[in-house]
This record gives structure tokens, sequence and C-alpha cells, in this order.
């Protein structure tokens, strides 16, 4: 078939130019769809099916099309699953079908199709039980090669996304003629007005099926009313944007399909729309569904309705002689346009008993066949239609007579579109006349007012007939205008006429008594291969629920969501379970509507935008001079500082010593700085910490825990006592943010009679450590501020200037060397590393980083929160006890911790472990096993390693570890059994590892 | 994604503005408490399906903690107010009563 002699509204027949289909050149003209050019190109078959890899045309007009998805581009433009009914053609673009190997035409998979006896549902279930290892080893691989829709791209999305927010009073979503004049009635009251349509075009079907409106044909009317709508400032009308999902409060996400096609353009493809609506209109139309008989899955069956989309606004048509089944008299428009198009129409097959309406009249009077109580009993062909079995519709398939075609249009009523509607959780009703669920306007999703804020309008409410959607969308437009606040006009609706519409008959079977060999050949989701006979085995099988239904068949899972299968595929189950439909009701509506981009949803918020990496003030020179980057929290940090020949070991061991022996460097900037200040500042943490901190001095510091009220350690730190009334209060590097949130939870939810004022400090200071025997000689000869063991002893700070920039210095120690850490202010900070690292250099000090920071802490048992905390460990199992007040009246977790088991003894407690082989190093989380088995039969497991290194100083390996009961086990020897079946044997000891006088640190 | 207006600043927001922090109105039970007491203020929440309050902070705002009186079928906002009480305000009441007559009221 090529282009018809008349016909094509949407495209510029003048001009034509090439795109490629599997490596084939392809005619089109612009305005074509990427369907619409392969049709007119006679290309039938435009994919195979997903499971038993059938042959399949292309069935719709729209985004429903459950056949025709394509592999777009190539390399790092691919893009799997491209619906082509709804994707323009661009000249040269390249296009491939999908789900065949080798080749489209030749397709191994097709041997599935003649296994379909033993592919019923529940297949995978019931298949792939036995053997245990071979769903790993053998089932699931082979199934992952055979399955899927397109290709994954290989290579990283090239294109750019956006997201832009829309703030509304009258959202509407569908621009035919529904959606057209509601927007117009909103608009011309003053409202503001976004206006959204899915497809490039707006209209609608009154583009195709022209009916009068106030005297015009609705295409001029259309023209009329889009030219209307642009001179209105407060309208906006938005094409190629897709209305994705309704939700809370009137929030609505749409994807703009900015450019289908961006090479050599900087365009964003996508564009996410995040909009915020007083109401929503939804005018999303109706969807027609297909009817369920043999064969109907053949290229060349068709909606009826797509079928006069493509004659009509695309000037090209499936096939030469077309046979039209249908239930109902919308379809004989097709059969009407077909046949003044000079398409043959050999007969029109309608279920009905009669067929008497104005369009089958009309149809007759055209002199085309029409054959009543007739249904296709099946459809003969493999890649294309050849001809069709007549029978009737009340019986069990009995030929009547065989007719050929190679095109048949199918009609089986339709379905208002009312995902949108149901998103939120608007409730339908069951429309027995027109066999479809529709709107029910007494239950609509409801917003933060309480009232209901999505209005259906046009065919999408149920009523199909142009003169009921016309008049109900003016009232839709009226009713969102007055709700969002707006006055509109007094006047007359326009009034469209078509001709009257007799009733339709619910068909779900075609025919009503078809045997098993035809309903297994019956389709009714074409994207997922579920058949009437899939259908009616799940019911027999008990699943009697629809949702069980759908994930045991598969039913409406795939990507078209079951636009055409739903209904279908609902009533055959209400029949197999002998239950009225509404009783059955439909699976869950979820967005997106149709697919959207991961992409567009992600915006910029990719790459280095994706989680911004927050740096202190010396970031670049640390990356300057060797820093290895570790994660800390949203910070990054230098693990060590590698200099030329060494691994990172080296690195790290070369830091420790120098700074056990000489002096180092850290930045400590990450450090949470809290701020805590005002009359009852210490009584506010005399409840925030275990320890009593209102009775701290002045100029003096001291270590604090936290826990929450459950009696779990949670963070800790030094805090310093800055004035009588001010507290600064140090926090892991992670924690900062969550102790401040914290901190201020319980101040203004609970002791909101306290006068405290808190603030996050943290960025405000750059903080360095001075640490090691020369620490205090690198101060000095710094000059400024006083920082002798007089002066300024262990655990207090002072305040003064360290060359010639304000300090704070803290003698606090988490190395267990002589220590001071240094507190400028950030914008200082670089200035202060380069000026203590000149003083330095005649005492060999270098910078060193958190895991130098960490064996060092570790050699001096000293815990990590995250390392030695997991959420269930409280400070009495890390020998932390001392840290908790029993003087205090209260404080968070005080509670939890006097319930018992806290003070069980078998609890897991902190211990120290020295290898056996001093050259071994347990590996973190190892778990130590005794003999015998616990009640589940396992290994008997006592306690893990919360933290293990090789310490250089004492050149052994040492860990730390929860054991059960482990306060009473000090010396015993434990053992760890590795992957690979070697056991490390540890002996318990003090935590403790290094200096347990603490001398080193207190000079 | 709900709208919640924070009683504060008086800003409207996304609720991505806003951090859920759980059933207001619980009593602490702190040192002295029975176990019975102490456990359902530490695990036992309110789940319904209807009239709720809730608290919330304004985490990307001004910071504070509010509460809010929410109805978690219909979504229906009755009123945010102040998080330094330590049962629902009158009006707050009130509007609720008139609104959901069958309500049992505040416990």
């Amino acid at each position: 078939m090529k282009r018809l002699p008349t016909g094509g509204r949407l495209i510029d027949r003048t001009t034509t130019f090439d795109m490629i289909f599997n490596s084939r050149r392809i005619t089109a003209h612009p305005g074509d769809t990427v369907a619409a050019a392969l049709m007119a190109n006679g290309e039938r078959m435009v994919g195979r099916s997903f499971k038993y890899h059938r042959p399949r045309g292309i069935v719709a007009s729209g985004a429903e099309e459950p056949n025709a998805l394509m592999n777009m581009g190539e390399g790092e433009w691919l893009e799997p699953n491209q619906r082509s009914t709804v994707t323009p053609v661009v000249k040269g673009q390249s296009f491939e079908s999908q789900n065949h190997w080798p080749s489209l035409e030749f397709d191994v998979g097709v041997i599935n199709a003649k296994l379909s006896r033993f592919f019923p549902a529940g297949f995978y279930y019931k298949t792939f039980m036995r053997p245990r290892w071979a769903w790993k080893h053998l089932f699931e691989p082979v199934i992952r090669q055979s399955a899927g829709l397109g290709k994954a791209p290989d290579q990283p999305d090239p294109d750019s996304y956006e997201q832009f927010y829309a703030y509304t009073d009258v959202l509407i979503v569908g621009g035919g003629i529904a959606g057209l004049h509601a927007a117009l009635e909103a608009g011309r009251a003053g409202a503001k007005v976004l206006l959204l349509e899915q497809n490039p075009n707006l209209g609608g079907r009154a583009l195709v099926d022209v009916v009068d409106i106030d005297g015009k044909p609705s295409p001029d009317w259309i023209a009329a009313t889009i030219a209307a709508l642009e001179d209105m400032p407060n309208v906006t009308i938005r094409t190629a944007t897709m209305a994705a999902g309704v939700f809370d409060h009137g929030y609505v996400t749409a994807q703009e399909q900015v450019a289908t096609y961006t090479q050599g353009s900087d365009a964003p493809r996508h564009r996410l729309w995040r909009i915020r609506a007083t109401r929503i209109i939804t005018a999303t139309g109706a969807i027609e569904r297909p009817l369920t008989f043999a064969g109907n899955d053949i290229p060349g069956v068709m909606l009826a309705a797509a079928v006069r989309d493509y004659a009509e606004l695309y000037a090209t048509a499936p096939g030469e002689r077309t046979i039209i089944v249908t239930n109902n008299d919308d379809a004989y428009r097709t059969a009407l346009t077909l046949h003044s198009a000079g398409i043959a129409v050999p007969v029109v097959l309608d279920a009905r008993p009669e067929a008497t309406g104005t369009l089958p009249e009309q149809a007759r009077a055209a002199g085309i066949r029409i054959e009543t109580n007739a249904a296709i009993a099946k459809v003969h062909g493999k890649r294309k239609v050849t001809s069709v079995d007549i029978c009737d519709h009340t019986g069990a398939g009995d030929v009547r007579e065989t007719i050929p075609c190679d095109s048949v249009a199918m009609s089986g009523g339709w379905s208002p579109v009312v995902h949108l509607w149901s998103h939120c959780g608007g409730k339908l009703n069951w429309d027995e006349a027109n066999a479809m669920f529709a709107p029910d306007p007494k239950r609509p999703p409801t917003g933060d007012d309480g009232e209901g804020f999505v209005i259906p309008a046009g065919s999408a409410t149920g009523d199909l007939h142009a003169t009921q959607a016309l008049a109900n969308a003016a009232e839709a437009g009226r009713q969102a205008a007055i709700e969002a606040g707006f006055t509109p006009s007094v006047g007359a609706a326009p009034l469209a006429t078509a001709p009257t519409e007799y009733p339709m008959l619910p068909v779900w079977m075609m025919p009503i008594n078809a045997p098993y060999k035809l309903r297994s050949k019956a389709f009714l989701d074409f994207q997922n291969d579920v058949k009437a006979s899939d259908v009616a085995l799940a019911a027999r099988e008990g699943f009697t629920s629809v949702e069980h239904t759908k994930r045991y068949t598969t039913l409406g899972m795939a990507t078209d969501q079951g636009k055409l299968s739903n209904i279908n595929g609902l009533a055959i189950l209400a029949e197999s379970l002998n239950t009225p439909i509404p009783q059955v009701g439909t699976t869950t509506f979820r967005p997106p509507y149709t697919p959207i981009s991961l992409a567009a949803i992600a915006g910029d918020a990719r790459g280095p935008l994706f989680k911004p990496t927050r740096k202190t003030a010396m970031d670049a020179w640390h990356d300057a001079n060797g820093a290895d980057w570790e994660p800390v929290a949203d910070w990054r940090r230098p693990y060590t500082y590698v200099r030329d020949g060494e691994t990172k070991r080296d690195a790290v061991h070369r830091e420790i010593l120098n700074t056990r022996n000489h002096v180092g460097m850290l930045d400590a900037s990450t450090l949470g700085k809290i701020l805590v200040k005002g009359p009852d500042a210490g009584k506010f943490l005399d409840l925030i910490y275990t320890n009593m901190m209102s009775s701290l001095a002045v100029g003096k510091c001291r270590y604090g825990l936290m826990c929450s009220e459950n009696g779990f350690l949670f963070d800790d730190g030094v805090v310093a006592r800055l004035s009588e009334d001010s507290f600064l209060c140090h926090t892991t590097s992670g924690g900062s943010d969550r102790v401040h949130a914290w901190m201020e939870e319980w101040l203004q939810t609970e002791w909101w009679d306290l006068q405290v004022y808190t603030a996050n400090l943290t960025e405000q200071y750059a903080q360095i450590a001075v640490v090691g025997p020369d620490a205090r000689n690198v101060l000095e000869s710094m000059g400024g501020m006083n920082v002798s063991r007089e002066a300024l002893p262990f655990m207090t700070f002072a305040e003064g200037e360290l060359a010639g920039i304000p300090a704070r210095a803290y003698r606090i120690s988490f190395s267990g060397e002589l220590s001071y850490e240094i507190a400028v202010p950030a914008s200082r900070g670089q200035e202060f590393w380069d000026a203590a690292l000149a003083a330095g250099a005649a005492h060999s000090i270098m910078p060193y980083g958190t895991e130098a920071l960490h064996v060092m802490r570790a050699e001096k048992g000293f815990i990590m929160i995250g390392d030695e905390t997991d959420g269930t460990v409280t400070p009495l199992d890390l020998n932390l006890g001392w840290a908790v007040s029993k003087k205090k009246e209260d404080f968070i977790g005080k509670r939890a911790l006097e319930r018992e088991f806290f003070h069980r003894t078998d609890r897991k407690q902190l211990v120290g472990l020295m290898p056996e082989n001093p050259d071994d190093v347990l590996p973190d989380g190892a778990h130590a096993v005794e003999p015998g088995t616990n009640i589940y039969g396992q290994k008997n497991m006592i306690g893990h390693v919360t933290s293990t290194y090789y310490s250089p100083t004492l050149k052994h390996g040492i860990a730390m570890a929860l054991i059960k009961g482990g306060a009473q086990r000090l010396g015993e020897t434990l053992s760890f059994p590795l992957e690979g079946g070697k056991v490390i044997k540890a002996k318990i000891v003090d935590p403790v590892f290094y200096d347990k006088e603490g001398a080193r640190q207190n000079v | 994604m709900l709208k919640l207006t924070c009683p504060y600043c008086g800003v409207t927001g996304e609720e991505t503005e806003f951090h859920a922090g759980g059933e207001a109105h619980l009593k602490r039970f702190g040192p002295g408490s029975g176990d019975e007491d102490f456990t359902n203020y530490l695990f036992s929440r309110k789940n319904p399906r209807g009239v709720h309050f809730e608290r919330w902070r304004h985490q990307y705002g001004c910071g504070k903690w509010f509460h809010a009186a929410r109805d978690t079928g219909t979504l229906e906002v009755f009123g945010t107010y102040t998080a330094q009480t330590g049962e629902p305000p009158a009006d707050i009441v009130a509007k609720i009563k008139a609104k959901r007559p069958e309500w049992e009221g505040f416990a």
C-alpha cells in the first residue's frame, strides 16, 4: 500500500525524505509518525511478540500501541521501546524492530509459539522450581537471553534533561474538542490555564471523526478555538507533553518531548513539568478496545478508529481489502472512510442481532455488505492477514464463509481514559450500557481543602457522543474556574451535531462459545502475549482476584500497562468466575500514564550535582598534595597522602610513625561544631548527653555521649564550655546535621520552656589537629598564644592568636599523643595550614589522613561511631559506663538504660583482639565462632570484628570486636574462620593497646 | 505530594520542603515510669484511616517543628498549629468536629 490519493491532514505531501528501518530506506513526509511512514511503505510486520515471538504489526495510532516499539538511533543515541505511533519522523533517523534474533523475518524464538501449549500462564512458576541450582546457572541465563523488549544502550546518555515548576489555577489534560473548549471557558473567566496534549497536534478525534460544531466542520472549529486560546495571555498550551500522574493536593507531573532528536542541538530532550493546579480537568478521551478472536494479533488486524486515523491524517492504510468487525455503530465510520478512499470493504461483521443506526444505514446505502450476528471465527495468515473465517457470534465458531482480505479493522467499544482520574483516589462506576468503567463524579480525589480537585470532561466522562461531550466540557471549564475563584461568563455552550448511535453489545469472546482451540489463539495482551485461555486458566487455578490474575498471567504488565487489554481481560476473568464485572473490579491505575524517562526524573541531579560534595577550606591543597580521597558523610577527606613510589599502606604507616615520633597534621574541619547558648544551656545539655555537662568549668573540655530514647549510642564528641551560658559541642563528621536537628527537635517539641539557642557552626571554622611529641614546639615557633603545659593543660582550651591568625586551641587528643586542635575562621584555614607546615618543617611535620587517624585511635581503644556502634549498642556495651551519669535525674536514654536486659552479662561487649600471628589482620566484620551450633543449626557465632588494622606502632595486627560476654573473657583465644578455610586465632585483650596510662598525651 | 502551610513563617510548601515526624502529642515517659507506659511511648503509634495529628518540621525553610491535623484517608488538611502544646487547639478541634461529626475527638 502506498499513499491514498486524498487525505493526509497532518502531512506535507509536497516534501519527502528518507528514514531507515531495519537498514532499509523508507520514504516519509514531514508530519508522519514513524508508524505511518512504515505503513505507507508497505511494512506490515514491525516486531515480534515478547513470549511466543509471533509476528506483530501496528495496532493503534496513539500512545496505547502495544506492538510497534522500536530501538531508535544508534550508539550513544540509542533509545529502546520508542512507540512509533507517536514518534515523529526525521530525515535519516534509523529505527530497528525488537524482540527477534537474528532478524525480524527469521527468528529462532518462534519455536516458543510451537510450544505454546507448554508455556501457559504461570509457566515460570511451575517449571523452573527444580533442581534449585538450575535457576541461577541454567534457566535464568537462557530466559534473560531470549526475553526483553529493546536493547539497553551500552553508552552514557549524551542528552540533557530538565525540570520545570508550574503553578496554575486550572490544568487541562487533553487537547481534543473537550479540552480546548474547557480551556476557553476557564480562560475567559480569567483563570490561569495550562493545557497539555500528549500528541504533537491538537484536535483529538474530531480531526478525523468530523462533526458539526455551531455550523462549522470540527477541524475548522478546532483551528478557530486554538487561535482564540493563543490570543489569551492567561492560557498556555503545550503539545507533545504527556501528563504522567496526578498526585496529592493537585500535584501533577508531565513529560514534554522537547526534541525527539537532539543530535547537533543543545536542546534538552525531555522536560519534566512539576505542576500544582487548583483544579485539574481530565479531557483525556477514550481508547478503543480490541475484540478477542482467534488470530487477532496477525499483522494487518488493527483497531477500527486507528485505521481511519491513518487514512485521514496520513493518507495511508493497512491494506487494500479491509474487513470490519464490530459490536457498535462507530466502526461503520471506518467502513465509510475506507470506502470513499477507494479501499475495498468486503463486509462489515456486526455481532449485534441487527444494525439499523444512522451510520450502518449510511454504509448500507453506500453498497457495503453488512452481516449481523456475525463474528470472526479465525483470521488466516502468518506474517499478514490472508482471509477471515466468518461464523455466528452466538455460536461456537462453525464457519459460515471464508472471505479473502489483507486487513481487519476491529472495534469492541470504547473505554474512557480514567487513569489520571484514578491515580489519586477517584472512583469508577461500571456503565452497563456501554460496558465500560467511567468516573463517578460523586467520588473524586480530594485535595487539602477536602473538595474534589479533578473534573473529568468530554468522552473521558463516559459520554462518548460529541454533543454531550462538548456540553459537559463547557460545564467542567466553568466549574473549574468557579472553584479556583473566578466568575465565568454566561453564554450558550457550543453545540456539536453528530449522528445518533445505537447501543453497543458487550462482546468479550468472539464467538461467544469459542472452544479452547480458538481461545488459545485469541490474544488479550499483545505486548505480553496473554491469551483468553490464560486468564481462564488462572481463574481455574484459583487466582480469583484481578490483582493476582494480572501478576500470574502478566496481563497488563507490559510497557503499555494494559491500555487495550485490561477491560477485556477482567471481563473474561469475570466470565470465568461467573461474577459481575464491577465485582471483579479493575487493577490499580498507577502513574505514569505512559513511560517517562528516568533521566527526566533525575533532571540536573546527575554527575557532580547528584550529591554535591562538601569540601573543607584546605581541600585544594590536599588535592594538589597526593590526597587519596575518601567519602565521609557528604564530605571528602584525604584517606592518606601518597608520595611517589609508595603504596597507600606505606603512606598510612609513614604518617602514623611520623606522628607518633615527631609531629603530624590533620584537617579535622569536618567535625560537627554546634553552639548551644542560653541561660538553660547547661540544663539542656544534661538532658542531651548521658554525662553531666552543667558541671563543666568554663575553659574546660569533656568527652560526651548521646543516646537515643531507646538507650542506644548514636553520637559522641568533645564539649567545650566557652562561657557561663555557652557550650560548643563537637559531633562526628557525619552527625553534625543530625545532632543539630535532634537538639532542635527536643527544644521545640518537648522542652520548649528552656531558654536555649543552637546554631550549627560546622562550616564557620577550619579545624587543624597538630599532633605528636613535637606539636608544642611547632605551635610555639608559630608565635602567639601561650600553649605551654601550665597555660593549656590537657582537656582545656584557650583563645588567642597563632601566626597572627585568631585561634581557639583545644588540648584534646584522639591519637593518644600530645595534641592540639586549632580552630580558626574557615576563611583563614589555608593560611594557618601553610603556617603550620612551614613552622613544622624543622620537626619533619607531615599531614596525615583519615586512615592514620583511625589506626591511631584504635591503638588507643577509642571507639568510632558507626564502627563500634550500629544502632543496637549501648554505652555500657562499650565499657563507657563511666560516661553515663548516675546522678542526673533524667537524660535521653536514661529510662531505657534502666531496662534489665541492658545489664545482662552475656550481651556483646567491646574487647580488644591480638591475632596469634602478628602479621595477621582480621577482616572487618569477621565472626568469632565457638564449637557447636545455635538453635537454627548454624555455626555458633558469638560476635564480630568492628575495627581492624595493622598497627605499625606495635608491629602487630590489632582489632576491636563485640563479643558475647566479652568483659569476662579477657585472655581467652577465639577462632575466626575465614573464606577458603583459613582460621585466624586471636586473643582477647584490653582494647587500649598502646600507652595504657595515657602518659604521652598528658605532657 | 502534600502541600502544607508552616504556621511559623506562613509559607505554603511542597511536602519535600518538610520532614515528617510521626504522631503528635506523645507524652514522654522518662525515668521512673512503668514498663508498659515506657514501651507504649517508645513503640506504639496510632495509624488511623481518618483524622490524625502529626508532627512536621519545616526542614528546608524556617526549621521549626509544627503540628498538622489531617485526614489520612481523604488527605484533607484541617490546619497546622504550634508544636508547643500538649493537645490540639480548640479552633482546630471545632473545625474537625464540624467536618467530621462522627469523629470521636482527640484522645
